[in-house]
């Protein structure tokens, strides 16, 4: 069996990273100039990676398929970035940050990796601050802190509900900064459609020019990929409409490993589904559950009367609402863990508490925190949250509670990396929620832009060098090499084929009927049974995609069905992956529930003896079975034990 | 809950930057209140690829209101009829049953239409290539604590710094101009510490580049204050005027 090396240095887990750095080897200033890197992607990790490596002399290509790197999705992020600079004296550390995200995401990551991530946090605060990244301050004109989830500090900073967006912004004045030089050079509204491998190597890519539908080749010394996750393969989402996992599917059909893709985050505070005309689903920040209370009634007859539009909310007396999440687990409260707070509210609506006309819904109260702190101290911290809310579901939130349900909102699962942030084809990089690193079963709030945001500013820049350095004498390829001949054609190939079907049905209403099964089956609770159901329905919908999808117009133009259908080919083999590796592993971990596998009192059990590894699947070729590879997760610093929310 | 209006649609197509566009008139009947202006787009495409005929192309991507790519001009206003929000923000029960609502893109010299609804808005980056941001490199920078800002400063520039980049304030703009993008970036860097020390240089290269892409002059009319989904104020643009003069007093 292949050995996955995972390539962790050797030493004391506080000192591995500067080892590393300390040893590894580095491409002097002239030689940078002669090799080129191809980031794929503008988020966070994408933008960072892009101008740092820019800033450092390599020649950049960027890519995104947005008409402008500031719309990727990094954008909409909210709530806010953790690090351990402990200004709240509160009793945060290096060491702590690296144990709660551990712990948070329920001992499926790897321990040098998290330890890294918690160890650059602090860099990534004075890097935006230095930027002009306008933080929340106090009256003293230090650096406020907010609470997330799964933590007993505060160390989350924010700028007000668009941390995501200044962030990001940030990133892309960096970028733009080093456009203007002359070192990244942009390509946007350009999908990358194959990586190219040459000897073994990713040396480039085939990308299609989303204006003209021009199919195009580029070639270079490195490809990092920076696409974010495939959240929507389940069309419902809080993703934006354009995130796909198409380049994640590219990368693991030539040989890198895809790890974890069932471990999938489900968001406890999303605005429930309200129609089948829906879209997309919208995140409520889970900064709001600092202030917000959680509850439903605690009488089934008072559930049914506000689902028939009998009651309202507010006519429920204090004593005959249940605070939930305060009542099972006292010690964390309203700020447990995103899995944990999602499970919670599922078990509620299931149990027939729920609220809102479908019953899949519970309460977000801010009537104490108004009462306690002023409506205008409310508004001051979530005010554009509220607006929001507002103009979707027209109630406004400072009145009555919000309602909320879980949402698939981030996929921790991604491109298999090793500690170099280097999938299993050697130049081939994945960075940010791309690959797989960092949350294991369960991100934890604030966590995502540290994670992106570490990967492009500090982590990859090092890495890619010790990859890099050897290759100072590689000359540039040309794109007639008969690999990109090839490739190209692979992808030509794809796209005849696909308007050649002319069926009946549009892409839209086959991710529809995608989305519902992967919902059922491979969503909150899993079963081994309704996982077996899911594989057998994603092969039906795999024909009908094949035999009955169907795309006006012409490939050799700007077609926005055409680009919609090569995403919904991938998710679909997305979706397929997502549940054979559910039913691979038998255990309940994070955001991964299998229902056969539960404490009596109902919370996740994990299997540490057999499932204490990283499943890393193998490509095997069109309809044929991907081979499964673990990656054992060894602890030789922390003792895992179960979650702990409740004391 | 379920309540469902009738509609009729006069949509701008257009086949590409060179070609004559014209209005195209669809009727949609029983659409949720409760859906999205871009939900509702979403049911005329359907209805269009069900009827072998292409679909209306136009931007969005976030429908969340944040990432700036949805970008219609709705019964003459950008973004539509409502305030203080983007066109994925705007809901159908802001329309009334049987009316006609016109759906044109963002009209203006520095944004050429792409196809339909949909354009280029290159410019912008192009603009903040020229000096939007701080000059430092990735690393040795101080600690984030080092230099204090006061909360005023600190939520002023978070204001400017709001923008989303959509273009709805060129499209407002009977002079076609860029000034309210321009001074929200310019605001934001000249109000904090690490912004003040290139604020010159920036104000000059961003105003240059403005002028050299086409956009027009401001003439003070505040169409683009009112018409900006997240409500970027019109004094930014008092502060870019005085960044820049003072520059060009420094020259």
């Amino acid at each position: 069996m292949t050995k996955i090396d995972s390539k962790i240095p050797e030493g004391p887990l506080a000192e591995k990273w500067s080892n590393y750095k300390n040893h590894q080897k580095l491409v002097n200033p002239a030689n940078k100039r002669r090799l080129d890197i191809i980031v794929v992607g503008t988020g966070l990790a994408g933008a960072s990676a892009a101008a740092s490596l820019g800033e450092l002399g390599f020649n950049v290509l960027n890519f995104c398929i947005q008409d402008s790197p500031r719309r990727a999705h990094s954008i909409a992020a909210q709530g806010g970035i953790n690090a351990a600079k402990n200004y709240q004296n509160d009793g945060d550390s290096v060491y702590r940050l690296f144990y709660d995200t551990i712990k948070g995401g329920d001992y499926r990551a790897r321990e040098a990796n998290v330890y890294r991530l918690a160890e650059v946090s602090n860099s990534i605060i004075d890097q935006c601050v230095a930027q002009g990244v306008p933080f929340a301050r106090e009256y003293g004109g230090l650096l406020d802190n907010r609470s997330f989830g799964g933590a007993q500090v505060s160390r989350t900073f924010y700028a007000k509900g668009q941390t995501g967006q200044q962030l990001l912004l940030g990133a892309y004045s960096a970028l733009s900064r080093q456009v203007k030089k002359g070192t990244v050079k942009l390509y946007t509204r350009h999908e990358m459609l194959d990586v190219v491998i040459i000897d073994g190597r990713a040396r480039g890519i085939i990308a299609r020019n989303l204006i003209t539908g021009k199919v195009e080749r580029y070639s270079a010394h490195a490809v990092v990929i920076a696409t974010g996750g495939y959240g929507n393969t389940f069309f419902l989402s809080t993703n934006a409409m354009g995130s796909n996992g198409s380049v994640a599917m590219q990368c693991f059909r030539k040989g890198a490993y895809f790890a974890n893709p069932c471990m999938a985050q489900i968001h406890p505070t999303c605005i429930p589904v309200h129609g089948e005309f829906q879209s997309k689903l919208t995140l409520m920040s889970e900064s709001l559950r600092n202030d917000g209370r959680i509850w439903t009634p605690k009488k089934k007859e008072d559930a049914e009367a506000i689902r028939a539009g009998k009651l309202k909310p507010t006519d429920i007396k204090e004593e005959d609402r249940d605070y939930y999440l305060e009542r099972r687990y006292p010690a964390f409260g309203n700020l447990v863990p995103r899995d944990v707070a999602s499970r919670a509210a599922k078990e509620r609506c299931d149990a027939g508490y729920g609220v809102g006309s479908t019953g899949l819904a519970v309460y977000l109260d801010f009537s104490d925190a108004i009462n306690r702190l002023g409506k205008d101290a409310v508004a001051a911290r979530y005010g554009n949250l509220f607006q929001m809310y507002e103009k979707i579901v027209d109630d406004n939130p400072y009145e009555t509670p919000m309602m909320i349900y879980p949402a698939i909102h981030y996929t921790m699962g991604g491109i298999w990396v090793d500690y170099e942030l280097q999938t299993s084809i050697p130049g081939l990089f994945a960075i940010g929620e791309a690959n797989f690193s960092d949350h294991g079963a369960n991100r934890l709030g604030a966590s995502a832009l540290m994670q992106g945001l570490a990967d492009g500013y500090f982590v990859l820049p090092y890495t890619i060098q010790n990859y890099l350095s050897d290759q100072i004498r590689v000359p540039r390829f040309s794109t007639d090499l008969p690999e990109f001949v090839e490739a190209e054609k692979g992808v030509n190939d794809k796209i005849k084929k696909l308007m050649s079907i002319k069926g009946k049905k549009s892409v839209d209403s086959i991710h529809k009927q995608l989305g519902l099964i992967m919902w059922d089956f491979v969503g909150m609770a899993r079963t081994k049974e309704g996982l077996e159901t899911a594989l057998t329905k994603i092969l039906e919908i795999k024909k009908e995609f094949w035999s009955n999808v169907r795309i006006p117009g012409n490939a050799e133009d700007l077609n926005t069905e055409l680009e919609k259908a090569l995403r919904l080919s991938d998710f679909i083999e997305i979706g397929e992956l997502m549940a054979r590796d559910a039913l691979d592993r038998e255990e309940s971990c994070g955001g991964h529930f299998r229902e056969e596998y539960q404490t009596p009192e109902g919370e996740a059990l994990r299997r540490d003896d057999l499932f204490s590894y990283v499943s890393c699947w193998k490509y095997e070729g069109e309809d044929k079975a991907p081979e499964l590879l673990k990656e054992p997760l060894d602890y030789e610093f922390i003792v895992r034990q179960q979650r702990n929310y409740k004391s | 809950m379920d309540k469902t209006i009738n509609i009729t649609l006069k949509i701008w197509r257009q086949r590409g930057p060179k070609e004559k566009g014209a209005f195209e008139t669809y009727k949609l009947d029983g659409i949720s209140v409760d859906s999205s202006f871009l939900e509702m787009l979403d049911i005329l495409n359907e209805k269009l690829i069900n009827e072998g005929k292409e679909p209306v192309v136009f931007d969005h991507d976030c429908r969340e209101g944040i990432c700036g790519m949805c970008s219609l001009y709705i019964n003459g206003h950008p973004h539509g009829p409502d305030e203080g929000i983007t066109t994925c923000q705007l809901h159908m029960r802001r329309f009334k049953d049987g009316e006609t609502i016109i759906v044109e893109p963002w009209r203006s010299a520095g944004f050429p239409v792409i196809r339909d609804l949909m354009v280029d808005r290159h410019a912008f980056d192009k603009i903040m290539q020229a000096g939007g941001y701080v000059s430092i490199n990735t690393g040795g920078v101080p600690d984030a604590n080092a230099i204090p800002i006061s909360k005023a400063d600190a939520d002023e520039a978070m204001d400017s710094a709001s923008c989303i980049g959509c273009g709805a304030c060129v499209a407002a703009c009977k002079n076609g101009s860029a000034m309210l993008f321009v001074s929200a970036k310019v605001s934001q860097l000249a109000l904090l510490p690490q912004g003040k020390i290139e604020r010159a240089r920036r104000a000059k290269a961003m105003v240059a580049k403005m002028d050299e892409l086409g956009f027009g002059n401001c003439t003070n009319t505040g169409a683009c204050e009112i018409e900006c989904p997240k409500n970027v104020s019109i004094s930014n643009i008092a502060r870019l005027n005085r960044e820049f003069l003072k520059a060009k007093l420094q020259d």
